[in-house]
Parts: structure tokens; sequence; C-alpha cells
């Protein structure tokens, strides 16, 4: 095959789904940093939203299945430390699909706007840590359903 | 200017050692703490920890030069390799304990990461980087979890201030400073620890008065971790759950 251009390849990624959130891509979350090709082979900058976080591994598989799927063969993943990722890059669409879900996206405020459930502001932390890394447990004392809030780093 | 590569390698153990050996301590609580909300958080800090040991052993490998990954030195070194402070090592005793000596460390990484955010060298400061936003939400969990089990009930105050008697003496290594760190200073790549002492003390003090706990007034200091020359029995027990799997199998992979 010819050579697909850089946006090509952004368009390929961006249909690649998170696999802990699926209703948000990775481009979305902001963690793909770069793409570019060194000769022939396609360079992916990709940067970990928290150091431990298990998903890792799975995304950067992820990666270079879809780009095997679209015919490229050769593929580098570089991992990208700095800048460190924030919860700044992650786009709205993004925060939009996250609250859809019932997970409340992050705010500078360091807490949850409302509620995902029933829009309500009443709310209590339960816990600093969620089911993955990257959220938090909270309480709406409106409808009194638990729900997951997304931490703002 | 050039750092000696050694030392460069010294420096970088003693970072991917304290997070890896506290790590693997704190992930020994999963499934065993008092309630489901602080199981999942002590299994999250564990693997903050460990996701930060990655990076730190990843890069003492790199420097090392030898072929080496994180894994190896992860694994494959005895206790007389290991560079972490004693405090990291020592057994969870009860869930206080655990908390107790979580937030001495917290507290410590705290203020050492702010300042490796600024080191020469780019690698360390951008492992920093990113620990520090995880340490920012250690540091006020483990906080918190101090004055909530320390300004309890009697029983809780009580354990609090029996853990703190037993861990103070553990706290004075962090800020031993040596050779090496004299050369990781003069090059810039990190602060002289016995400088952050000042910094620490006030914010402990604090969180420990509102904790209402007395810190011990004796000023002995167990050593020995950092550079190696005596660890406690506890690491030996440690590694040989940590490590029997490698060494049983070697070279086993998921």
């Amino acid at each position: 095959m010819t050579q697909p251009s850089v946006k090509q390849v952004w368009e390929w990624l961006e249909t690649i789904p998170d696999p802990e959130i699926p209703v948000i891509t990775l481009v979305d979350l902001g963690i793909i940093r770069n793409v570019e090709f060194h000769g022939e082979t396609c360079v992916v900058s990709v940067t970990p939203t928290y150091s431990g976080c298990p998903a890792t591994s799975m995304i950067n598989m992820d990666i270079e299945t879809k780009l095997r799927d679209c015919g490229l063969d050769k593929i580098e993943l570089k991992q990208q430390l700095a800048p460190a990722w924030t919860t700044d890059w992650m786009s709205d669409k993004a925060r939009a699909a996250l609250e859809k879900y019932g997970i409340a996206p992050p705010q500078p405020a360091g807490g949850p706007q409302r509620c995902p459930h029933c829009g309500g502001n009443h709310l209590e932390k339960l816990s600093q840590f969620g089911s993955t890394p990257c959220k938090a447990q909270w309480r709406c004392q409106d409808c009194l359903e638990p729900f997951e809030y997304f931490k703002c780093i | 200017m050039a750092v000696d590569k050694d030392k460069l390698l010294q420096f970088l153990l003693r970072q991917g050692d304290n997070t890896l050996i506290l790590g693997h301590r704190v992930s020994e609580w999963c499934g065993h703490s008092p309630i489901l909300e602080e199981d999942i958080a002590l299994a999250n800090t564990a693997l903050d920890l460990i996701g930060q040991t990655q990076m730190w052993l990843g890069y003492a490998a790199e420097v090392q030069g030898e072929g080496k990954s994180a894994d190896d030195l992860a694994f494959l070194r005895d206790a007389w390799d290991f560079r972490n402070v004693l405090l990291t090592e020592l057994p969870n005793g009860d869930f206080g304990q655990t908390l107790l000596r979580q937030f001495l460390f917290d507290a410590f990484q705290s203020v050492l990461m702010g300042r490796l955010m600024k080191s020469s060298d780019e690698t360390v400061a951008a492992i920093a980087a990113k620990a520090s936003k995880e340490v920012a939400y250690h540091v006020e969990r483990s906080a918190d979890t101090v004055v909530g089990l320390g300004d309890g009930t009697e029983e809780s105050h009580n354990r609090m201030q029996a853990a703190l008697e037993y861990l103070w003496p553990y706290v004075g290594e962090m800020f031993e400073s040596d050779d090496i760190d004299a050369a990781m200073a003069e090059a810039g790549i990190a602060p002289d620890p016995a400088g952050l002492r000042e910094e620490y003390d006030a914010l402990v003090g604090k969180v420990l008065t509102e904790a209402t706990l007395d810190i011990p007034a004796a000023k002995y200091a167990h050593k020995g971790g950092r550079t190696g020359y005596m660890h406690t029995e506890h690491l030996g027990h440690l590694l040989a759950t940590m490590q029997w799997l490698q060494r049983a199998y070697p070279g086993c992979e998921w």
C-alpha cells in the first residue's frame, strides 16, 4: 500500500475505544501525543494516564492491532512521559460522553459538578479511589445513587 | 556536567526500591482491608507505587547499561542489593500502622518530587512530574486517615500513638546524606535530602498535631537501608514472597 497520511492515521486512531471506558476513544482521552513517519515506520507516542494503569499494555496492543488491520506493518509505539498527562487534554466530546455513561467528568475544582444520574448537586465523597486509578467514588444525596468521578489531574 | 554513572544508578535504585518495596507491602492488604472502599484505595495506591517503580527501575536499568529490564532489577536482586529506606519494608501491622507509615512516606515524597521536577536530568524530571500528581492524592488520603484515626476513639488513638512510637525512629533515614547525594546535588539532579527536613517536619507536625498524636522525643534513627549496609530481617521475607515465581520459574511470563 502507499503510505497513508498522518491525518489518516489519526482518523484510524480516533476509532479505538478506551479498554476500560469504551464510550470514549484514546484520542478523546488525550493520551496519544504524536503520530509521525520515520521512513516507512509509523511512530505513535502514547503517554500513560496513571503510571501503574494496567490498561496501558492493552492500549498499546489495541493501537497496534488497529493499525495493522488498516494495512500498516511497520509500527513503533513510544512511551512519552513528559509533559505528564492531564485531564485538561480530554475533549469536550469525551466529557459529555462520560457524563452520559454515568461517570462525572473531571472538574478543576477537584470534585464533580453534579450527579451524572439526576443532575443533583448535593454530593459526598465516599473514597478518593475507585474501580480504576483514574476514578474516585462519590454519592448523590438527592437520588442516593453512588457514582464514579473521573479525577482531575 | 557529567555525573558518575554508578552514583546515578544508586540514586535511581533508591527511588525505585522505595516505591517497589512499599508498593508490595501495601498490596498485601488486597482483599483484607476493613471495608471495600479502603481495600480499593490501598490497591490503587500500591498500583501507583509499582507504576512509579517501573519508571525508576526502567531508567536505572538503562543507566546501568547491562541490557537488564526493570523486572530483572525487581525480581532478581537479593536483599543486600536493595536500596530502599527501612521504613518501607516494615511490616504492615494494623490498618492504622499501615496508613501512618504511608503518610510518613507520602509526606517525604511530596516534598522530594516537587524538587525532582526541576532536576537537571530530563528523565528524572519527567518521572517526578508524573509521580507528583499521584503522590498529591496519596498524601491527602493518608493524612486524612491519620487524623481520623488519631483523633478518633480511645482505641484508635492509642493504636496510632503506638504505631508512631514504632515508626518514628525510621523517619530519620530518609534525610541521611552521603557521597551519592552530594554528587546528585552537585550535578543538579536531586536535592540533598538533609535540606528537606524542615519542610517535612512542618507538614508532618501539622497533621500529627491535628491527629492529637505526640511525636516521640528520642532522636535516634535506624538506618542502613538506603546504603544497603543492613536491612531489617523483614526484607528477606518480603522478597521471598515477591520474587518466588521468577526464582522458581526463571523467565516466566504471563
